[in-house]
């Protein structure tokens, strides 16, 4: 690349230019910067492992749901998403390598890759998102697929009742109000708690199964795809997210503003992107490949 | 780098009358509202988060009201049981408001918020924390998750308790999604405040403060971020499984899906008990600043101190399973966090004996920072001890869910934290306004208040001892002495912070000037002028022992304290970082 028309700044006064008054130098601008996303991620790793551990406990206590609703998902879709995640990581990599050693335009074109990574395994996610919708695979009482995992036809799902209508407080004759009770002393026969709980998204009773072929539909199936929508859901959104400072990224490298002098957000987001991509690769098999 | 703070550029500078300070740094709303300046943001969440305790506080002199005859004085029905039902329902609400709002608004962000953001760079010498446009994000999340949390609240409020236990917080008519929602971006306001400081105290040093001279203020505060970014996420995974469980039907907390409510329980005490100690190791910060600063002593064991702040945090993470002894629980593990519940009462006690140790024959000054300091270590104590009794196996199983819980954690969380947190804020008021207060009818108010505390929450263990359960919005005659002396404490309280908000109001007009030094403290930001400058120091300053008082003497003429000789300490070569 020839910049030399202009008077080139060295590295060191594009540095300088990049600090923020209360930092000293910029390394310990950068060594500031470095920690600070490291511990994001921290953060960012909890919130996923919460899930994670939610998923553990209900997959101890539910196995057979597991088992049966895992066999819905397409593990082949969801291995050409790990294989594109996993290569929008190598651009993303040597996209941080071209930002450290001022190759602007490798540098635009990785993260342009990256970026493109990024869409294609949304896209592919979306197709995948919208079958399950096409087959009715989703969550609570929109759970309501025709055929069963081997293709073969299930009963309909009938124990899942609608969102109940808002419980209303009821006056039982048990119930006596305190002040009310003389020396009777404190008696309740039955109290005012509200019926059993029911989630807005209804209740799934146990069925009865009458198809044949499908002899071993679980209760509750439903939850798997609860669970499979949020998981990927908060994913994706990450890798929205991730798209978009990656643009931001691309913008500022079109430039010209990253080069050996500076290239810090370049490293931070790249380490951004390494858990995202991270955290597909647990996704994948807990969801695609458990049965 | 362009601050958002300077004047506009327009402005022809004009030769200032006095020097310029922080405060008077630009004078548009926009200067405020856009500051990078961490003094500001600091002062910006002082007055939100003293809002929230003025809303949060009224609620209790409610529930206060309410208590005072056994069917209830403001809720209660009008003779049919359907009318007590839905009276009472307001009760909850009111509750569960109070709950919500003091734990989630006041008590976790207030000390980092306001006086964190505030001191910390001073303390450190530094010119700012290490992310400036984070820590404005930071404040503007707090703010968003508060309006939806009024949002919420104007839709429909929420009655589950501020713990929102599972299955009634899926089936509860009240909004509890957009509830939640607002506290977890309360809850990513901490994480990266949290963050903040952390970065700030490992990166932004000055050479030659080693960790093991930095101000205590700074141990407790690390330990603090330390636990807040650690453990909020998962509050925030929590929250929104449950907001999604009210969305979706995810049913990993409901069971009648299949789901297991202890789990909910699990996760939300995994972050809630250490919150406890975001609560309160702050405030245990500020009294280890006051008590050497005015019993004119170094500091009695400083390695201990610093060193408990981490070890409560540590400590902190594996105690949860405490509030869920009686909840279906094993017996196994209810011996081991039952244990480990006896293990981190000892850094807690560490402290109380060092502060105890750095006044024995120490030249105490009573002023009213060092007087809240004290009702600190008296309260908290009694806090901490009610605790170890909850924390024991057997006693937990009767007193679990009465009002001896309810005063347990209110001598923690009032007379602990909101008690540390006015203590600090006397402490640094001068310098954060340049002004002071009424020293003898701040002492006196401080007074008022230890009383009150006292006569409020003292009958809540006795009454909670005799059976009474917690959350009622009625209760069995004999309940009502206790109840009616805990409702008059809590109207002297009232009657305390409203003669706060009188004189501190009263010295932002018309207080004396403050001095550089009012009281006599050794740490770093004492050296600058008060308010202090934009940039915090006009000249980078020297760090030394933050606790050596030896040549600090008295002077009548500006009324503050002075250095006789500039502090002659060893500086250690620049750390590696």
């Amino acid at each position: 690349m020839a910049e030399a028309l202009a008077i080139t700044p060295t590295e060191e006064q594009v540095a300088r230019e990049h600090l923020a008054h209360h930092f000293d130098t910029p390394q310990q601008q950068f060594d500031a910067g470095n920690l600070g996303m490291w511990m994001f991620l921290a953060t960012e790793m909890l919130l996923f492992s919460g899930l994670f551990c939610a998923y553990a406990v209900f997959r101890a206590m539910h196995p057979e749901i597991f088992k049966y609703a895992g066999r819905y998902l397409d593990p082949i879709s969801g291995l050409i998403n790990a294989l594109v995640l996993l290569t929008s990581g190598l651009t993303m990599a040597l996209a941080v390598r071209f930002a450290q050693t001022g190759k602007r335009f490798a540098l635009s074109l990785c993260l342009a890759l990256t970026m493109l990574g990024g869409v294609a395994f949304l896209a592919i996610h979306a197709k995948e998102y919208f079958d399950n919708g096409q087959a009715k695979l989703l969550w609570g009482t929109h759970y309501a697929p025709s055929v069963g995992p081997n293709g073969k036809p299930v009963a309909p799902v009938t124990g899942l009742v609608p969102p109940v209508a808002k419980p209303k407080p009821v006056a039982s004759a048990g119930w006596t109000r305190l002040d009310a009770l003389g020396k009777a002393g404190f008696v309740v026969s039955h109290s005012d708690i509200l019926p059993a709980p029911a989630g807005p998204a209804g209740v799934a009773t146990a069925q009865k199964q009458t198809a044949p072929e499908n002899p071993f539909q679980p209760a509750n199936v439903q939850i798997f795809f609860g669970i499979y929508f949020l998981m990927t859901g908060l994913h994706s959104l990450h890798v929205i997210i991730g798209i978009i400072v990656i643009g931001w990224m691309l913008i500022r490298s079109l430039k010209g503003e990253f080069g050996p002098g500076y290239y810090a957000p370049v490293v931070y987001v790249g380490m951004y992107w390494g858990v995202v991509d991270m955290v597909w690769m647990f996704l994948f098999p807990l969801l695609y490949l458990i049965h | 780098m362009t601050t958002l703070t300077g004047n506009n550029f327009g402005d022809t500078p004009v030769v200032p009358a006095k020097p310029d300070n922080y405060l008077t740094h630009g004078k548009t709303i926009g200067s405020w509202l856009l500051t990078l300046d961490h003094k500001r943001i600091g002062i910006m969440y002082l007055v939100v988060g003293l809002l929230a305790f003025f809303i949060g506080g009224m609620l209790a002199e409610v529930i206060r009201t309410q208590l005072l005859v056994p069917q209830g004085l403001i809720f209660h029905g009008t003779g049919s049981v359907a009318s007590s039902y839905a009276a009472y329902r307001y009760y909850n609400q009111v509750f569960t408001l109070h709950g919500i709002i003091m734990v989630f608004l006041v008590l976790i962000p207030i000390i980092p918020g306001a006086l964190g953001n505030f001191a910390l760079p001073l303390l450190l010498g530094a010119k700012d924390v290490a992310f400036p446009k984070l820590n404005l994000i930071s404040f503007y999340l707090y703010v968003v998750g508060a309006l939806l949390a009024i949002l919420s609240t104007v839709l429909g409020a929420v009655d589950t308790g501020w713990t929102f236990y599972t299955p009634f917080s899926i089936q509860t008519e009240s909004y509890v999604v957009v509830m939640v929602l607002g506290i977890f971006l309360v809850g990513f306001s901490s994480i990266f405040t949290g963050i903040n400081f952390m970065v700030t105290i490992h990166k932004l040093r000055p050479p030659g403060m080693t960790w093991f001279r930095m101000p205590l203020f700074l141990w407790a505060i690390y330990s603090t971020s330390l636990i807040q970014v650690a453990a909020t996420p998962v509050v925030g995974i929590t929250f929104v499984l449950l907001m999604m469980e009210r969305v979706m039907g995810i049913g990993i907390f409901n069971p009648a899906l299949g789901g297991n409510p202890v789990l909910f329980q699990e996760f939300f005490w995994f972050y809630s008990h250490p919150a406890v100690y975001i609560m309160i190791l702050p405030a245990m910060g500020i009294v280890s600043e006051i008590i050497p600063v005015f019993s004119r002593k170094h500091i009695f064991g400083y390695e201990f101190i610093a060193l408990s702040s981490l070890a409560i945090a540590l400590i902190g993470f594996l105690v949860w399973g405490h509030h869920i002894f009686v909840n279906g629980q094993s017996a196994e593990l209810d011996a081991v966090f039952s244990f480990l519940t006896f293990v981190v009462a000892v850094p807690s006690a560490i402290k109380v004996w060092n502060w105890l140790a750095t006044m024995y024959k120490g030249a105490i000054v009573l002023k009213t920072p060092m007087l809240y300091a004290l009702s600190f270590i008296v309260l908290f104590t009694i806090g901490g001890l009610t605790g170890v009794v909850l924390g024991a196996l057997s006693e937990d199983v009767v007193l679990h869910d009465t009002y001896f819980v309810v005063g347990h954690f209110h001598y923690v969380m009032m007379g602990g934290t909101l008690i540390g947190f006015i203590a600090g804020l006397h402490y640094w008021w001068p310098k954060m306004f340049g002004r002071m207060y009424n020293e003898r009818i701040a002492q006196w108010t401080c007074v008022v208040l230890f009383i009150g505390i006292n006569l409020t929450f003292f009958p809540q263990l006795m009454v909670g001892a005799d059976g009474m359960p917690r959350r009622y919005a009625s209760y069995l005659p004999m309940y009502q002495p206790y109840m009616i002396v805990s409702t008059v404490g809590a109207y002297i309280q009232l009657v305390a912070f409203l003669s706060m908000a009188g004189y501190l109001l009263h010295s932002l007009f018309r207080g004396k000037k403050a001095p550089v030094n009012p009281w006599g403290g050794g740490s770093l930001e004492w050296e600058t002028s008060s308010p202090p400058p934009h940039d915090n120091f006009e000249t980078t300053p020297s760090v030394g022992d933050p606790y050596d008082y030896t040549d600090m003497v008295f002077d009548p003429v500006t009324n503050g304290y002075v250095r006789t000789e500039p502090q002659q300490v060893p500086v250690a070569a620049p750390q590696a970082h």
